[in-house]
């Protein structure tokens, strides 16, 4: 096992597009990190970067200390699991797991015990004689990681490796890929642009955007604490709401956010210092669904009631999700099963101004 | 109640509407299906019967005496007296076991020496990805498109200098370079057609591209192989310009120009045993076909929709 540094990493394709901007990230030895973000944001050719299927433009990647830029793959002692499972259609599930052993003149006897041992864990040990097309979609995922585990790596690399599973699946072999790595405890980096699985899964999130790393944190930081408006809106679901807004001067010396022009909210006292120096200046106002529920008469301190028109109802069962419009964008918030509402009703609504979120509006940082 | 029975009673008309429209459109695809069906019978009758009817014609000729054959009495098409003489005759034939021998082994190591060439330019082409690799392999293809007829003179010369005239061996050189750039584009496409993170697994796992190329995509392409090593058999063993332009002596003949020059002399045709060389000729393309047209179709048709 081993730590892995990636030191102002950069990939630039021909034409001289950049895909990756010259990212520094840390990965200590037995952590799982997650690489999320949208489409093209440069996760999966950063996690090939560091497995040698991409050469790398500019910078260094370090595993365990050693610099591996012109390291081969098979030389870097790492284990990749794929998006479509990449399994050797023409080999059995034991040949399937064994092969990289094999390649390296492992015994025959530390061949079977390695991938008994794999199969053990992962619950295959009935299919190991079957082909890969014999299989389901969650039973050739878990092979394919079986390949991984059996070769005892320094680093796991997983790129997408549940999108091809249908939902209820990917829930369940999420559980799997968590208890494999409490199990094994091998460092592993993990490509996703599942935000759900981004937060479930790792120890730290890289959230990245447009080639370049946005925020690194643990789930929760991210969550309660991001560091710009892309973060904001990429974790959680549903996505944070944003209005345009402005802080201005409310009475009794204390500040408001006027959200949209259209609605007053007043600044809770321990925030006031930090969003004064903005006074004036166009800011975005962002609150997460949850934070916006239905109306309590006996509030706490940070509470204001808001009343806003529903648009549509989203019952989901433990809970309601409601749509609104205020001055043309969209809200959305979660209120408790028995709310009673329906479109076209005011809805008195609470809005926690506790956990708001202010950002600039033109740089998009969370102040 | 009266309520009741009228809400049930329309959706049953409309149901019974519904299945009768249902039952008409069943019925007009039923026939349309038949009628395509019936169609497809007739053409495909009309084929068969069309390429069925020269090797039916060869194999009655075969079993007909000399004597039938220019008697000229009753149908061309019937045998009245069935006789293997004209099998026998051959096969105890010495130029005719030569022709055979020297056609098997030419072929035989045609296709090794095309299938080695095409497998190894395929996979670099195909997998490596190196400068100017996308140019090279439209070339490959390109010149498959040059005939052959227009190259046998130019290639007289070149087997000449090599003092290479009537030997089996100026075949065994020649024949690959018919054979290896089809054979090279079947494989290009049918190595395209393998995912790409089959080799990304494999090079992680610790193989070099010559183990990625023969534990993994030989065994994953083996149809397309197959379909290549058919293409390339029937290249080798059905060629008859060549042979005809630099072999003369029966002893490196070979039998596509063997049969023809041994066995019409002068004006005199021996039917009979020209036919049953003819069929005994193709008897290792017959055999080989029936047991890998399977394979040869799949392989084909990979190549074709990814190419």
């Amino acid at each position: 096992m081993a730590e892995v540094s990636c030191r102002r990493i950069v990939k630039e394709y021909d034409g001289g597009v950049q895909a990756v901007k010259g990212i520094d990230l840390d990965i200590a030895d037995e952590e799982f990190v997650v690489l999320v973000g949208p489409s093209g944001c440069g996760k999966s050719t950063t996690l090939r970067m560091i497995a040698g299927l991409e050469e790398i433009t500019g910078g260094e990647i370090l595993i365990g200390g050693d610099v591996v830029n012109d390291v081969p793959p098979r030389d870097r002692d790492i284990a990749m699991v794929f998006q479509n499972y990449a399994l050797y259609p023409h080999m059995s599930v034991f040949d399937n797991m064994a092969f990289g052993l094999k390649l390296r003149k492992f015994p025959k006897d530390e061949i079977k015990r390695r991938v008994d041992e794999a199969a053990r864990i992962l619950d295959i040990a009935p299919l190991l004689d079957r082909k890969p097309r014999a299989l389901s979609g969650g039973q050739r995922q878990r092979v394919a990681m079986g390949r991984a585990i059996v070769r005892n790596p320094k680093v796991f690399l997983f790129d997408e490796p549940l999108s091809n599973l249908d939902a209820k699946l990917r829930v369940q072999m999420r559980t799997e890929i968590k208890k494999v790595h409490q199990t094994v405890k091998t460092t592993t980096v993990y490509v996703t642009h599942d935000q759900v699985e981004a937060m479930t899964l790792a120890d730290r999130v890289v959230v990245m955007n447009a080639g370049h790393i946005e925020q690194v944190g643990t789930p929760q930081e991210l969550y309660h604490n991001p560091a710009t408006r892309f973060v904001a809106g990429f974790i959680g679901s549903p996505a944070m709401n944003f209005m345009p807004c402005r802080i201005v001067e409310a009475a009794g010396g204390g500040i408001a956010v006027h959200v949209n022009d259209q609605i007053l909210l007043p600044v809770p006292e321990a925030r006031a210092a930090r969003y004064r120096p903005y006074m004036g200046k166009p800011m975005v106002f962002g609150m997460r669904p949850e934070h916006l529920f239905e109306y309590h008469e006996q509030g706490k301190p940070g509470w204001e009631r808001v009343d806003l028109k529903v648009d549509v109802v989203e019952p989901m069962g433990m809970e309601t999700m409601v749509h609104f419009f205020l001055g043309g964008d969209p809200i959305c918030a979660r209120v408790a099963p028995e709310t009673e509402c329906h479109p076209e009703q005011i809805l008195p609504l609470t809005a926690d101004m506790n956990n708001m979120h202010l950002m600039d509006g033109d740089t998009g940082k969370v102040v | 109640m009266s309520a009741q029975l009228d809400t049930r009673a329309v959706p049953a008309v409309g149901s019974s509407a519904a299945s009768a429209r249902a039952a008409v459109h069943r019925t007009s695809l039923h026939r349309q299906r038949q009628w395509a069906l019936w169609g497809s019978y007739a053409a495909l009758a009309v084929f068969v019967v069309m390429f069925l009817m020269p090797p039916f014609y060869t194999l009655m000729t075969s079993l007909k005496s000399s004597a039938e054959i220019s008697a000229q009495t009753g149908s061309p098409w019937l045998v009245k007296h069935p006789t293997l003489e004209n099998f026998w005759y051959l096969i105890t034939y010495p130029n005719f076991q030569t022709y055979y021998l020297n056609s098997v082994i030419i072929t035989v190591l045609t296709v090794a020496v095309s299938m080695v060439i095409s497998i190894l330019a395929a996979f670099s082409l195909a997998r490596m990805g190196f400068w100017g690799s996308n140019v090279l392999s439209t070339g490959v293809f390109l010149t498959y498109l040059i005939p052959p007829s227009l190259l046998f003179i130019p290639l007289f010369q070149i087997v000449g200098w090599m003092h290479l005239i009537n030997s089996v061996w100026a075949l065994v050189l020649l024949y690959p370079t018919l054979a290896v750039p089809f054979c090279t584009w079947i494989m290009i496409g049918y190595f395209s057609s393998i995912p790409r993170e089959l080799d990304e697994a494999a090079l992680i796992d610790g193989a070099g591209y010559l183990q990625i190329l023969t534990k993994i995509f030989i065994p994953v392409a083996m149809p397309g192989i197959i379909a290549a090593t058919i293409f390339a058999f029937t290249v080798a063993w059905g060629q008859f310009l060549y042979p005809l332009a630099y072999l003369y002596t029966s002893n490196q003949m070979v039998l596509t120009v063997g049969i023809i020059s041994d066995l019409i002399r002068g004006d005199v045709f021996q039917w009979g045993k020209i036919m049953a060389a003819c069929l005994l000729a193709s008897l290792p393309p017959i055999v080989i076909y029936a047991f890998l047209m399977d394979y040869y179709v799949a392989g084909l048709t990979a190549g074709a929709t990814k190419g």
